[in-house]
């Protein structure tokens, strides 16, 4: 090239995209870093319904592994992140697996699927405390068809109540799943199809051994976005059962929530959002790095 | 077809999504017309709701105060409005800021508008810790000139309450009723139908539960929230262990008292109200009160607001339902209750504003009016309550006779509190929770307690 003399630095290079871009690397630095960074600090002092920066060194997060509103916040986190993953994902495909044999009606039964999406938490919530509730859902209608000692209240079962909130859970997210996945078989080409009939490999074996390892993309979005709606769950279990019966249905985010501005005690509440933020960063960030930065190196 | 049903569904949606953002909302009239729709109180509600529609066109003349308050359910929407009537006489205006559900719920949208920046004209807080960070932090306004002038100090009865409100000798608050919690309503009507008398005192309404259970009825309503639960506990405290004893827990946060077999029997009691209340499905106090008035729970444990539910729904003490202060044995009562708080404002007019409306709220008129339609005794003793009902007029007697306690709200601070609370909500619904269990986390939360 002719125009070597002129080249400029590299700094300037793509200057328009670079320029474009400042403003979102500030939002993130500031709000996402900062607003982080602040938090932790802050973790770490005994403020109260004001921050106030007197250090009083681990003493919030002691109380905090004290608490066994905390415990049991964490295990229905658990239990309700693997479920929930595992469900929404497994369901998800099945039902984008089955829209995708080219059956009669198919946009009917998208919209049928995605439309609890289109319904918030809240929403969701409340319709599944009318559909749980013993006295007017299920358990009357199936009762007032005649079998009489039929129970079916999850609600109100302190040992079981965590599944109730799963299942209004699914019920919201698996729409989602199953669109995104659908788009992703779209995408397999047909000619990979046509080519495994050829050769006559069952249909199954299509799904297991071609199709799904060429949806591993598709399959890591998922993920990372089903995973992140896990962690922050609040809405639901506020509309749904407000924590109850008794603490049996808390949730880390409503910890913080209530510690931040029912108890006035901000350290508490920055304590325990900063153990979220935790599990968020040991194993959604590095996973989602290594899967989508080693294709771009590749 | 097909597009047919599509919009139909959407048009369903669209309406869902709609009335969840009513009920969602926390603030303004939506949120407090939803409530009291749902109530099937129209009236009440509907005045309010007027009321806050005429203001927001904005009169010209007067001053639009936006006051806070988690007042929505029947009694307490009519209640309301007796402030708003009130202010509203004095040429300005009340724009009414009801937040749906409970001061839980209300009290973090009260405290983030104040810190972030966009105060309301008047503010309800319970008085005692609640708003003391705000008050030190200088985010509300003092009060003592107009205290001085209006000789609050000689007016309200009993003196605690003024006490509550004042920080470092200056007043920041304006206490509007006494609320106590001691008190046990019971249907007439469930003991009819179980064929026992009505009982006279909590020991012969756990003798009189096995009748009713017979009948078909909920022994003892009990509300799923976590502060009902509490309630239920230092109810049964006071009224076993005596006032004495709820003094040394909450007042002087004595460990070694809180583990001891005087405690051990308070707890053997709540341990007995969860078995009765273990068939209770209703999660808000009004809802359980509603059993209570409709005769399908035989009692409940409750703050005399509860008197404004059975005043609503037109039934008569003594003889629809019977109230027993301090459940029948210990009779003493809370003096805990409600107060105005006025955040610091910049305009000079609703500065103004603000004086006349806690002028008008102290005013005889307004707290009879106010009193009455809510269930809680005035705050001062010099109106005329020729109206009150039987109820009313016990609780009268016994804050004349001065057997008062103070409010865990002016005892404690809302962090302890609200650890106590989250442990009486795991304990009435854990029933694997013994009661010995629960005695000995309580007394280390009350010796960790501030």
């Amino acid at each position: 090239m002719t125009d070597r003399p002129h080249r400029r630095p590299r700094i300037l290079r793509n200057l328009n995209a670079k320029v474009a871009s400042v403003p979102m690397i500030l939002t993130a630095l500031v709000i996402f870093v900062g607003g982080t960074a602040w938090t932790i600090v802050y973790s770490f002092t005994s403020s109260k319904l004001l921050p106030r920066l007197t250090l009083v060194g681990l003493q919030q997060y002691d109380r905090l592994w004290e608490t066994p509103r905390w415990k049991v916040a964490i295990e229905n986190l658990a239990i309700y992140g693997v479920l929930s993953l595992v469900f929404q994902f497994v369901i998800g495909f099945l039902l984008a697996a089955l829209l995708d044999r080219k059956i009669r009606f198919e946009n009917t039964f998208r919209t049928i699927f995605l439309y609890p999406f289109a319904l918030s938490f809240i929403v969701t919530g409340l319709i599944w405390q009318w559909i749980l509730n013993p006295s007017f859902g299920v358990q009357a209608i199936v009762r007032s068809l005649g079998w009489e000692s039929f129970t079916f209240n999850p609600l109100y079962n302190p040992d079981i109540v965590i599944y109730g909130v799963l299942i209004a859970g699914l019920w919201q997210g698996t729409g989602l799943v199953m669109c995104i996945m659908l788009a992703g078989l779209r995408g397999i080409d047909e000619d990979i199809w046509k080519a495994a009939r050829v050769d006559g490999i069952p249909m199954w074996k299509t799904y297991v051994f071609i199709v799904i390892p060429m949806l591993r993309p598709v399959f890591v979005t998922t993920v990372v976005l089903i995973a992140s709606g896990i962690v922050r769950v609040y809405d639901l279990v506020v509309a749904q059962t407000s924590g109850g019966p008794g603490i049996s249905s808390e949730v880390p985010a409503k910890y913080v929530y209530d510690y931040m501005f029912l108890a006035q005690n901000l350290g508490q509440g920055f304590a325990a959002s900063t153990m979220m933020l935790i599990p968020v960063i040991i194993v959604v960030v590095p996973w989602a790095y290594f899967q989508f930065g080693r294709k771009r190196r590749g | 077809m097909e597009r047919r049903a599509t919009i139909a569904l959407a048009t369903i949606a669209v309406v869902v999504l709609a009335a969840a953002g009513c009920g969602k909302k926390k603030s303004e009239k939506s949120a407090e017309s939803d409530k009291s729709a749902e109530m099937g109180k129209t009236t009440e509600g509907g005045n309010t709701a007027e009321a806050g529609k005429t203001e927001e066109s904005g009169k010209s003349g007067g001053v639009d105060l936006e006051v806070t308050h988690w007042w929505t359910s029947g009694g307490e929407a009519a209640a309301v409005a007796e402030f708003a009537k009130a202010f509203d006489a004095t040429g300005n205006h009340w724009v009414d800021g009801a937040i749906a559900g409970s001061g839980d719920v209300a009290r973090p949208v009260m405290i983030s508008r104040i810190t972030g920046g966009k105060p309301m004209g008047a503010t309800q807080f319970n008085h005692g810790k609640q708003a003391e960070e705000l008050v030190q932090a200088g985010l509300m306004r003092d009060l003592t000139d107009l205290a001085t002038k209006e000789h609050w100090k000689n007016i309200i009865k009993p003196s605690s309450l003024l006490d509550s409100c004042t920080l470092d000798g200056k007043i920041y608050c304006v206490p509007v009723n006494i609320h106590s919690q001691q008190w046990l309503w019971l249907s007439n009507k469930a003991f009819q139908d179980a064929g026992v008398p009505v009982p006279t005192n909590w020991d012969e309404f756990v003798k009189a539960a096995p009748a009713l259970e017979k009948a078909g009825k909920v022994p003892l309503a009990q509300g799923q929230q976590s502060w009902q639960t509490t309630l239920t506990f230092q109810v049964l405290l006071v009224a076993i262990a005596g006032p004495e004893a709820y003094n040394k827990v909450f007042g002087e946060k004595d460990k070694a008292f809180a583990a001891g077999p005087e405690m051990a029997k308070v707890f053997a009691a709540a341990d007995m109200a969860r078995k009765l209340s273990a068939k209770s499905t209703a999660q808000e106090w009004n809802q359980a009160t509603s059993m209570v008035i409709k005769g399908e729970a035989g009692g409940q444990i409750m703050g005399d607001w509860a008197r404004g539910e059975f005043q609503v729904a037109g039934q008569v003490a003594g003889k629809d339902y019977t109230c027993l202060p301090g459940l029948g044995v210990h009779e003493v009562i809370q003096t805990g209750g409600d107060a105005f708080y006025f955040p610091k404002l910049q305009d000079e007019a609703k500065s103004k504003a603000q004086e006349t409306l806690a002028s008008v709220m102290l005013s005889k008129e307004t707290q009879v009016a106010f009193n009455l339609k809510k269930g809680s005794l005035p705050v001062r003793g010099d109106v005329d309550l020729n109206a009150a009902d039987d109820c009313m007029k016990k609780g009268l007697a016994i804050l004349a006779k001065g057997a008062v306690i103070q409010a865990p709200d002016q005892l404690m601070s809302p962090d302890s509190n609200t650890q106590i609370n989250d442990l009486f909500s795991e304990f009435f619904k854990t029933p694997k929770m013994t009661p010995a269990q629960a005695q000995k986390r309580f007394a280390d939360l009350v010796a960790k307690a501030k």
